[in-house]
């Protein structure tokens, strides 16, 4: 019955209704499959659904249809559901959730004992490492910072050993010294587990620097899914990012100019510079271009003052939601970009899919 | 001031009496206290009255009935008899099963109040580590609701202590068997021997008192370390 696609994919297909509504509305109503490694973030406004999506993988959520099956091994149909305490899933919850009654390791330790695998000393020391727990281990929730406390519910959902980590908005609590400080072990995170995570988030920034997958949640349905460039190179998304809008482009660095502090970032089919942050040379980086930071010119202006120039060819135009601005769909090479301009501007330069032309960039930023 | 031997062992069976009824009401009223702090049954409000009725009926009231059903022609008293145990009443375990009625109210409700202040996070929280139900029950449940049972024992115990009226129905006033602090305190007055009333009144004044110091005292300890 199993097809080897489902061997190694999550499907998971749910559907539940408002209990009072009349209609046949949705609080959820999805049918997805998302790959089986990396970092796939259910993006969405709050009230989208994200939540109860991953409550219902969790087990948490009863749905009135539900289907979730993990790499073939079937969690859910139609005459069984799992309790979530047999699902081998971590759960970090919005808030913190640690034991008040018990400290720090005590909480890691009761992860630890009830681990479906064995957590080895190397798992133990590794999960303590990368979250940078060492120091604080021995304190009790209440002597510890909201960060801390999030990094050591990190920790705890690492150690019960699952098989896919649930994230719901961990850092949604906290505030913006505190992400800051959260976002580097979340990153170190998801290039160190072999294991599925799946993040939800309602913030640009954390979407941009965390995901390889993402999945639009809109008013409980699906909008959009797929690689993090190619869902926000559409432009034609139902979602209103605003002065969000923007492609993320991921590539590595190639060359650092000790001189003017820059560096060189080669991604599929074009370069752009950067600051220079001390990456070193080949690191693997990720560079956000927002729509309102490209203009376009019809000839390559080596007047100006803008370091960042790509030959571009228009691809789309779209309506943006404020009626004197449109959004363009750029394509460079294999790659897109999207620069939000005027109206007036685009009948100017009289845009039209096909046309070539030159991208200005005014800045770049370096986000992972 | 000094005890008579009669008072002593009135003292004695008081703590034994208070102690057994606490112990089998802390094993009996956690389920009860966990279904109520739990359920969303139609039968909740009609149970949660039921095991509040003590607060607010006469003694006299509850230890009629207790003593009907017990006796030789109640059903629980023909249950006992069966059993090859005779009829309850005028017994030590017979003042133990009215007590233990009569003191519910004061185990359950603290009890069921800090399961219900736990809320529904820490359990799913304990789910997605792999504790199952009675794992969670035994090391979140309790834990947390820790303080409340220290309040239930504590008023349990000292509630059982207290009794008078249910006591005098079933009991009656039997030595060493039924006749608990409060029933010779009142032979006491009866024969006009104030000065062992006044003894022993005096020890229950200063029991209670202390008692009930010591539950404050730890409920505002615990308020305070719930601050920081």
């Amino acid at each position: 019955m199993q097809s080897d696609i489902s061997n190694n994919h999550i499907q998971a297909s749910f559907q539940l209704k408002h209990p009072e509504a009349l209609d046949n509305s949705f609080i959820l109503d999805i049918d997805l499959t998302l790959p089986s490694q990396g970092v796939t973030v259910i993006f969405g406004p709050s009230g989208s659904g994200k939540t109860t999506l991953l409550r219902c993988i969790a087990g948490l959520e009863e749905p009135d249809k539900g289907q979730l099956s993990i790499n073939g091994e079937i969690w859910q149909n139609a005459s069984l559901s799992m309790p979530t305490h047999k699902r081998p899933l971590g759960y970090v919850f919005q808030e913190s959730s640690l034991f008040p009654h018990l400290t720090a390791l005590g909480n890691l330790n009761y992860a630890r004992k009830r681990a479906g695998k064995k957590v080895s000393n190397q798992l133990y020391d590794h999960a303590i490492d990368i979250m940078g727990i060492h120091d604080i281990l021995h304190r009790y929730p209440q002597q510890l910072s909201g960060g801390e406390r999030q990094r050591v519910a990190i920790a705890r959902a690492l150690l019960i050993n699952p098989l896919l980590l649930l994230m719901d908005e961990p850092l949604a609590s906290l505030d913006k010294q505190r992400k800051q400080e959260i976002i580097p072990y979340l990153e170190r995170l998801g290039s160190s587990l072999e294991i599925p995570i799946i993040y939800v988030s309602h913030s640009m920034d954390e979407v941009s620097r965390l995901a390889d997958h993402v999945v639009v949640l809109k008013q409980g349905k699906v909008s959009a899914q797929g690689g993090l460039t190619e869902v926000f190179s559409q432009i034609d998304l139902p979602l209103d990012y605003g002065d969000d809008t923007g492609v993320v482009l991921q590539g590595h660095v190639i060359e650092r100019d000790r001189k003017w502090h820059l560096a060189r970032i080669a991604f599929s089919d074009g370069e752009l510079w950067v600051r220079d942050r001390g990456d070193e040379l080949n690191q693997a980086v990720r560079v956000r271009v927002l729509a309102r930071d490209v203009s376009l010119t019809l000839t390559p202006d080596n007047d100006s003052s803008i370091l960042n120039r790509l030959a571009v060819t228009v691809d789309e135009i779209a309506a943006d939601t404020d009626e004197a601005m449109a959004l363009i769909r750029l394509k460079t090479g294999s790659e897109y970009l999207i620069a939000r301009l005027t109206c007036k501007s685009i009948d100017r330069l009289q845009l039209e899919p096909g046309k070539k032309l030159w991208a200005q960039i005014k800045s770049v930023a370096l986000i992972s | 001031m000094s005890f008579s031997e009669a008072d002593l062992a009135a003292i004695w069976l008081t703590l034994r009496l208070a102690t057994t009824v606490t112990l089998l009401l802390l094993i009996i009223g956690t389920p009860i206290a966990w279904w109520l702090a739990r359920t969303s049954s139609v039968w909740k409000a009609p149970i949660a009255a039921i095991v509040a009725l003590p607060l607010i009926l006469p003694p006299t009231v509850l230890g009629f009935y207790l003593l009907i059903a017990m006796g030789p022609h109640g059903f629980f008293g023909q249950f006992t008899q069966s059993l090859g145990l005779g009829t309850l009443p005028f017994t030590f375990w017979g003042l133990v099963i009215a007590s233990v009625f009569y003191s519910m109210p004061f185990v359950v409700q603290p009890i069921q109040n800090a399961m219900e202040a736990i809320g529904e996070r820490p359990l799913e929280v304990a789910a997605t580590l792999r504790a199952g139900p009675f794992d969670r029950f035994f090391t979140v449940v309790l834990p947390l609701a820790k303080p409340g049972f220290i309040t239930a024992s504590i008023l349990g115990f000292a509630h059982t202590v207290g009794e008078f009226g249910i006591i005098l129905m079933i009991g009656g006033n039997i030595p060493g068997e039924t006749r608990v602090i409060s029933v010779q305190i009142y032979d006491h007055v009866e024969a006009l021997e104030f000065m062992q009333a006044h003894a022993l009144s005096g020890a229950m004044l200063i029991f209670s008192f202390s008692v009930l110091l010591a539950l404050y005292w730890l409920q505002r300890k615990q308020k305070v370390s719930l601050l920081n």
